[in-house]
């Protein structure tokens, strides 16, 4: 009973691929491979490299675009935070980008910047950086004031302040934005590369559709949402580890 | 201790029993909450539970409310073995339980609600009994429009309309403030003169027990039992406000303290 | 914030935006951004188009259907898996491992198995919206207050009153706050399914406009877009404040 947790993920994992491969099997349709064939071409396209060459290249934009959000969001966030003209200037516009379809852009993207990387980038900046900066602005400015109170009457400089107190309140707050927008990142890159270009994953994924490999297709697909879902719940993992006991309870979407 | 022996048989334990608990045990995985717990409650009487946090207080009244099971044992009501919830018996919450998005009015009327009652007959009966508890005039109020004070008076108001019995509360009062509470406790002495009913009544406060309580029973933790049943008698037709200043409460207070100080860490 | 010691309204910055917007335009920096003012003039001649309305239509109809299923299907599922320690054991990996997988990867999936039609438009929305939706249900269900289901019960309710006239009322807020996050979510998923699967609604008024330069239209297009569905989520963030009152008493 203490491995019931585990015992039940891997029977609701057994029960998954198990109608998956018995829906492959009847089949339910022309184009749904069983679960065993597509681990088989998974397994091939590992054994062959393809698809480690795929990842090199559909994580070119996707660490460029989380890299530049990431900086540029949590900067712009503190700012925003900290300064009620800037919170007034800019907090409406990653307000509407928050609830807006930003994926209306890329054929705009695409003219101005062609079909190359920069608007591969330039999609998956837009999706993940607009929950950073709000996440990073909500915390900042939601920072207690009584402790804010404590460093004051402690003769804190307006630096320590910023470093001492007001970054390490709001930290777990902008850890939740940042892992919020890298999975906004990550649907940013594959429908770059679905919609602008076929490079990387998002090749072998309208390749092997186009020649009917459905296997393959499928084993691309598998590999990406297991490759998200993996770093996601690694960084959901560390986030709890560095942030043990630091709940304060509110939370942001 | 001599002094609780004497209002102890100061008067005969009433034989009109409304509800008795026999050899209940109650244990949660390693944790024994309730151990070979025999108590007799008479009618038309208001007896304390009374005891330090972690004793069983609430886990007794929910058996006796039939909302928990217990592990062994009995708890009659009028003679009739408990299996689960009915009809002759009402509890009044801790934390009130209302209905957020309900008015005061169909609040009141909930448990009626449920027992199929026609809705304008249970209205009739909840306004009756707003009006009662002196909520008059909040019929349409919600919940978050009124104060702790109020809001546990439409637990009380809701447990009343459905004329059970027997009324279970867990400690109805604490999360009310010292004066409402002061209040409270005096309605709570009329209430039991007027209605004929069964009062089960848990409390921490050792004052509020004894202003309040035909009987107490007196739990100590660990392992959880009766240490003594007291039924302060003396003052019982004293007018509610010089209750406080009879040196007979007062020497009850003292002596419960003494004799419960050395299990309060 | 305050200027000159009046109070300016959270969103009065968009004005100014408007404006730099304007004066961009007529500086003719860059020809993908036309004037505020031209594309307002623009709006006013497509709003009432056919082609217009019937985009609106078609992405009305796929997020209205999408949304539709995923409340039908979501709650329901996200009550029984917050009253169901084996459902929601079984079931809350996977409904985890949907809210943070890439779902633009599954279009092409739902593209070979349901066609280049409205029916895979729907279920990308759908999918976009309903894993939140579940989760939180299912978070609602599991914070009621315990003295509220014995309450309900010590009055002796049966099971199906109990269902309807407490746990679904009490988890309300939460659920409301993830259909608000869902349909939010089933905005975007729309329209990445219109622009993925088949040229349709307002995907194909975007391809139209921009393969034929007509950057006016565009702007327009995409104008009336976030203006609805800011508004969307404004509206549902209201009715979301209020039923807040509940938290403070539940
Ligand atoms: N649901 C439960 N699971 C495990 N232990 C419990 C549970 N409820 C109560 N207990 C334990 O049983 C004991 C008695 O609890 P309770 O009846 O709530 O005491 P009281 O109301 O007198 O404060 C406590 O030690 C408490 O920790
Ligand atoms: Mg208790």
């Amino acid at each position: 009973m203490v491995y019931r947790p585990l015992f039940l993920k891997l029977l609701s994992a057994l029960i998954l691929f198990g109608a998956w491969e018995i829906a492959g099997r009847i089949p339910v349709s022309y184009a749904f491979p069983t679960f065993l064939d597509s681990v088989a071409a998974l397994w091939r396209m590992i054994i062959d490299g393809s698809l480690f060459v795929a990842y090199a290249e559909t994580l070119k934009p996707l660490v460029t675009g989380v890299a530049i959000s990431t900086v540029l969001g949590i900067a712009l966030g503190i700012w925003i935070g900290l300064s009620r003209v800037f919170d007034w200037l800019f907090s409406p516009i990653f307000v509407v980008m928050q609830s807006a379809p930003l994926a209306a852009l890329i054929p705009l993207l695409v003219m101005a910047y062609g079909i190359g990387l920069t608007s591969k980038v330039f999609v998956v900046c837009i999706m993940a950086m607009p929950v950073i900066v709000l996440n990073t602005a909500g915390a900042v400015r939601h920072t207690p004031e009584n402790i804010k109170a404590m460093c004051r009457s402690f003769m804190g400089t307006r630096i320590d302040m910023l470093f001492k107190i007001i970054i390490p309140a709001a930290s777990p707050l902008i850890f939740s934005g940042l892992r919020l927008g890298i999975s906004a990142g990550f649907i940013g890159a594959i429908l770059s590369e679905l919609k602008i270009t076929p490079t990387g994953v998002g090749d072998i994924i309208t390749f092997s559709r186009s020649i009917a490999d459905y296997p393959s297709m499928y084993a691309a697909i598998f590999s990406i949402i297991v490759l998200a879902v993996l770093f996601l719940n690694l960084l959901e993992r560390t986030e709890k580890h560095l942030f043990k006991g630091n709940d304060r309870g509110y939370v942001s979407d | 201790m001599s002094q609780i022996e004497a209002f102890k048989h100061a008067q005969p334990v009433p034989d009109d029993i409304a509800v008795s608990t026999r050899n209940i045990c109650k244990t949660y995985g390693s944790v024994e909450a309730l151990k070979d717990m025999t108590l007799e409650f008479p009618r038309g009487q208001l007896t304390s539970l009374l005891g330090p946090s972690g004793c069983g207080k609430t886990t007794l009244l929910k058996i006796i409310a039939g909302l928990l099971p217990p592990t062994s044992g009995e708890v009659t009501v009028n003679g009739k073995p408990v299996t689960g919830p009915g009809p002759d018996r009402a509890f009044v919450f801790q934390d009130f339980a209302l209905l957020p998005w309900a008015s005061v009015l169909r609040n009141v009327a909930f448990g009626l609600e449920l027992r199929g009652v026609a809705r304008s007959e249970r209205e009739d009966i909840a306004a009756r009994y707003i009006r009662e508890v002196g909520l008059g005039g909040f019929e349409q109020a919600y919940p978050h429009e009124l104060s702790g004070g109020m809001r546990q008076r439409v637990g009380l108001a809701r447990a009343l309309s459905v004329d059970a019995q027997v009324l279970l509360m867990d400690e109805p009062f604490s999360a009310v403030d010292e004066q409402t509470r002061r209040k409270f406790q005096e309605d709570l002495l009329s209430l039991v003169q007027n209605e004929n009913k069964t009062f089960i009544f848990v409390t921490h406060s050792i004052e509020e027990a004894v202003y309040v309580s035909d009987q107490i029973a007196i739990l100590l933790p660990r392992p959880s039992r009766v240490s003594e049943i007291i039924r302060p008698t003396g003052f019982r037709q004293k007018s509610a406000d010089s209750i406080r200043r009879d040196p007979e409460y007062l020497d009850i207070v003292d002596d419960i303290w003494a004799s419960l100080r050395s299990y309060v860490e | 914030m305050k200027l000159f010691g009046i109070n300016l309204p959270a969103m009065s910055s968009l004005i100014l935006w408007g404006l730099l917007w304007e004066v961009v335009g007529q500086a003719e920096l860059t020809f993908f951004v036309p004037p505020l003012s031209e594309v307002v003039r623009t709006l006013v001649t497509i709003i009432g188009t056919p082609s217009f309305l019937s985009a609106l239509g078609e992405t009305a109809y796929a997020f209205g259907m999408g949304v539709f299923f995923s409340i039908l299907i979501g709650v329901p599922t996200g009550i029984l898996m917050g009253r169901s320690r084996l459902l929601d054991e079984l079931l809350l990996p996977w409904v985890n491992v949907f809210l943070s997988a890439p779902l633009t990867a599954l279009v092409p999936v739902l593209m070979v198995l349901f066609g280049f039609g409205m029916k895979s438009i729907i279920i990308t929305t759908a999918l976009f919206a309903i894993w939140i939706i579940i989760l939180n249900a299912r978070t609602g269900v599991r914070q009621i207050n315990r003295s509220l289901v014995e309450m309900a019960r010590s009055f002796g309710a049966s099971p199906l009153e109990a269902f309807f006239k407490v746990y679904l009322w009490a988890a309300l807020p939460e659920i409301l706050g993830g259909i608000r996050i869902g349909i939010i979510r089933a905005v975007k998923g729309v329209i990445i399914g219109q622009l993925l699967i088949s040229i349709a609604g307002f995907g194909a008024l975007f391809e139209l406009y921009s393969t034929n330069f007509m950057m006016a239209h565009f702007w327009a297009v995409l104008l009336v877009l976030f203006a609805l569905a800011f508004s969307i989520s404004e509206f549902l963030a209201y009715l979301e404040r209020k039923v807040a009152y509940y938290a403070a008493v539940r």
